[in-house]
């Protein structure tokens, strides 16, 4: 059995320990973009559209030509749908939606409707070069089961996700005292399908726990991709990283 | 035309053989000169070659039911439509043991000069199959750009698929799975047994008589039911009653709309189809097992012999063929490292589906059949 560390308690709610490490003034220095970002708390912004998801690009650069690939929750097939053509993968997508199942489909890639709730369990182990989790592990029920049966169908797996831990987050939720309601997390409370919302350091907790080696780290912050730096729990506010057991 | 000349046999899956075989089949639009551009389309049950478009024909041959209404795909497959004939080259032929030209129940039996009746072999899906690539050998096509089917189509296009893998590029598997569910057997059962003990039947020689008309009304009822969801039923007929009827009158004439459908139903399928052929093709129906056939009763292992693409589509309104056991063939394709599309279309149409949702359905074949 493994011990689980004590619950983070707080009165005052700031209770992850990055925040303790919030650069002196840095608080008070946004402040002026937080009152901002209150008067525009609703509507959401929109986020941007499919074709410019930063993290395609990515995940374009670190996929190997001909590898074979299977996406978690593969939306519209605007992904395989590049990866076939650019880098002649072997695609193979999973998704919920009829509509978007429709939309893969017509796009020429091979997907499977099904409900990632239901598992991968008759997916071969490593039967795909890499496993891709894009924005979709904070909507699944078992993320962690997930996680785990990413890397047993795959010998890569590509997660990315929203981060919880962005100071944005963090200080709309303190301040208002209400759900954040940000570009990356654009849901009401009662409306998210963000059912699991987790951060960059719950990611890297799970990777060091799980014996997985964290191969390469992306973040996206003010518009601008970068590798993954050590401040980057309250910095980044999206995140991809490509994991192998 | 004639596949298995009078002096050579087809030999069956379940033992014996059969010859003289014609087969009846339609062609839609033209062989490429590199002949790759060919797809051959499965028949349901009830349904034959007349896949699309209107039968001039109709009245010479005395199916004059096709006067009414053009073939039973028609709104897939044509010019410019889902199974665009501008593109592709259409097969599409009538199984044996049938009663839409291919040789049958009701042909002529070469040693009594009467007609078979049930001294008709058994047939199966593998029978049919092996016919039809027949056919395509005849037509001089190597390689099927794709196999189209639902239903009892869809189990061919399962097993031309499993039996000629590399002849095989695509293979289309729509409301169907890798064997009928137990209730889809028991189905069938009750539809034979109307058959077989309708007074007029005379154990299957009654061509000269009036035959076993009720039997096999009584049995098309049935089947349609299954062919429906309660929630369509609902929508298109409710408990609403006939001109005329008050819901009631104490006795048992036509009373509610469902009544008259179902009459309808059944008065109409006697006028063109041979109760013979509904207890051969059933039971075919009923012994299809892919996993049995190919994979030692593993659908998984069958799944290794298929190199075409496959498209699995299910309704999820359907109860003849649920979604279920249709994502088990998807599922078993994959783990069995085959990439695999599988669609389960929301429709309220039931088993029906893959021949009403032509909408939903064309889309997935336009996309799936376009690369």
């Amino acid at each position: 059995m493994t011990q689980r560390p004590p619950p983070r308690i707080d009165p005052y709610l700031v209770t992850d320990r990055s925040v303790e490490r919030l650069p002196q003034g840095l608080f008070e220095q946004r402040a002026g973009e937080l009152s901002k970002l209150l008067a525009t708390r609703a509507p959401a912004p929109d986020r941007p559209p499919n074709s410019t998801r930063w993290q395609d690009e990515i995940i374009a650069r670190e996929i190997p030509k001909g590898a074979r690939v299977l996406d978690l929750g593969c939306g519209d097939g605007a992904l395989l749908e590049r990866l076939m053509r650019d880098l002649g993968v072997q695609a193979q997508g999973l998704e919920i939606d009829p509509e978007a199942v429709f939309s893969c489909v017509e796009r020429g890639v091979p997907v499977m409707q099904t409900d990632l709730d239901e598992g991968l369990r008759r997916f071969p182990d490593q039967a795909f070069d890499v496993v891709v989790l894009e924005e979709t592990l904070q909507t699944l029920a078992n993320p962690r089961e997930m996680l785990a049966e990413m890397l047993r169908v795959g010998r890569r797996g590509i997660v990315s996700f929203p981060n919880f831990a962005h100071w944005r987050v963090l200080v709309d939720l303190v301040a208002s005292g209400r759900m954040p309601v940000t570009q990356w997390l654009p849901y009401q409370w009662y409306e998210t399908s963000n059912i699991h919302p987790f951060t960059l350091q719950d990611l890297l907790d799970w990777s060091r726990d799980s014996g997985v080696r964290v191969v390469s780290g992306y973040a996206y912050e003010n518009g601008a991709v970068r590798t993954l730096s050590a401040d980057d729990n309250l910095h980044a506010e999206e995140v991809l990283i490509v994991v192998e057991k | 035309m004639c596949l298995v000349p009078a002096d050579s046999s087809l030999v069956l899956e379940l033992g014996g053989s059969i010859g003289p075989v014609n087969v009846e089949f339609e062609t839609y639009g033209s062989l490429s000169p590199c002949r790759d551009n060919a797809v051959l389309i499965a028949h349901a049950l009830s349904g034959d070659a007349h896949v699309a478009g209107w039968d001039r024909h109709a009245a010479q041959t005395g199916r004059t039911w096709r006067e009414r209404k053009p073939g039973w795909w028609d709104a897939i497959v044509g010019p410019g439509k889902a199974i665009d004939t501008n593109r592709l080259f259409v097969i599409c032929p009538n199984v044996l043991g049938g009663c839409s030209g291919t040789t049958g129940p009701s042909s002529t039996d070469p040693l009594t000069g009467r007609p078979y009746g049930l001294r008709f072999p058994m047939v199966t899906v593998g029978d049919w199959v092996n016919l039809h690539m027949r056919l395509v050998d005849a037509l001089g096509i190597e390689r099927l750009q794709a196999v189209v089917g639902g239903s009892l189509g869809g189990q061919q296009a399962l097993e031309m698929a499993l039996a000629h893998p590399d002849r095989v590029e695509r293979s289309v598997v729509l409301a169907a799975s890798a064997r009928l569910s137990v209730q889809g057997l028991a189905f069938n059962a009750v539809g034979r047994y109307c058959i077989l003990h309708d007074p007029s039947f005379a154990n299957g020689d009654y061509y000269d008589d009036k035959g076993p008309g009720a039997g096999l009304a009584a049995a098309r009822m049935l089947a349609h039911i299954t062919y429906l969801s309660d929630e369509g039923m609902h929508e298109k007929f409710g408990r609403r009653l006939q001109d005329g009827a008050n819901g009631r009158q104490a006795g048992f004439g036509i009373e509610f709309a469902v009544e008259s459908y179902l009459d309808y139903q059944g008065r109409a399928f006697v006028e063109r189809f041979d109760a013979n052929s509904y207890l051969y093709i059933t039971r075919a129906m009923d012994y299809y097992d892919a996993a049995a056939a190919w994979g030692g009763g593993s659908l998984t292992e069958a799944c290794r012999r298929i190199c075409a693409k496959m498209l699995v589509v299910s309704f999820d309104s359907d109860w003849l063929y649920p979604p279920d056991v249709c994502k088990e063939l998807a599922l078993a394709l994959t783990q069995a490292n085959r990439p695999v599309t599988y669609a389960n279309v929301p429709s309220h149409y039931g088993h029906d589906s893959f021949l009403v949702e032509t909408e939903k359905v064309g889309r997935l074949l336009r996309g799936f059949l376009a690369r």
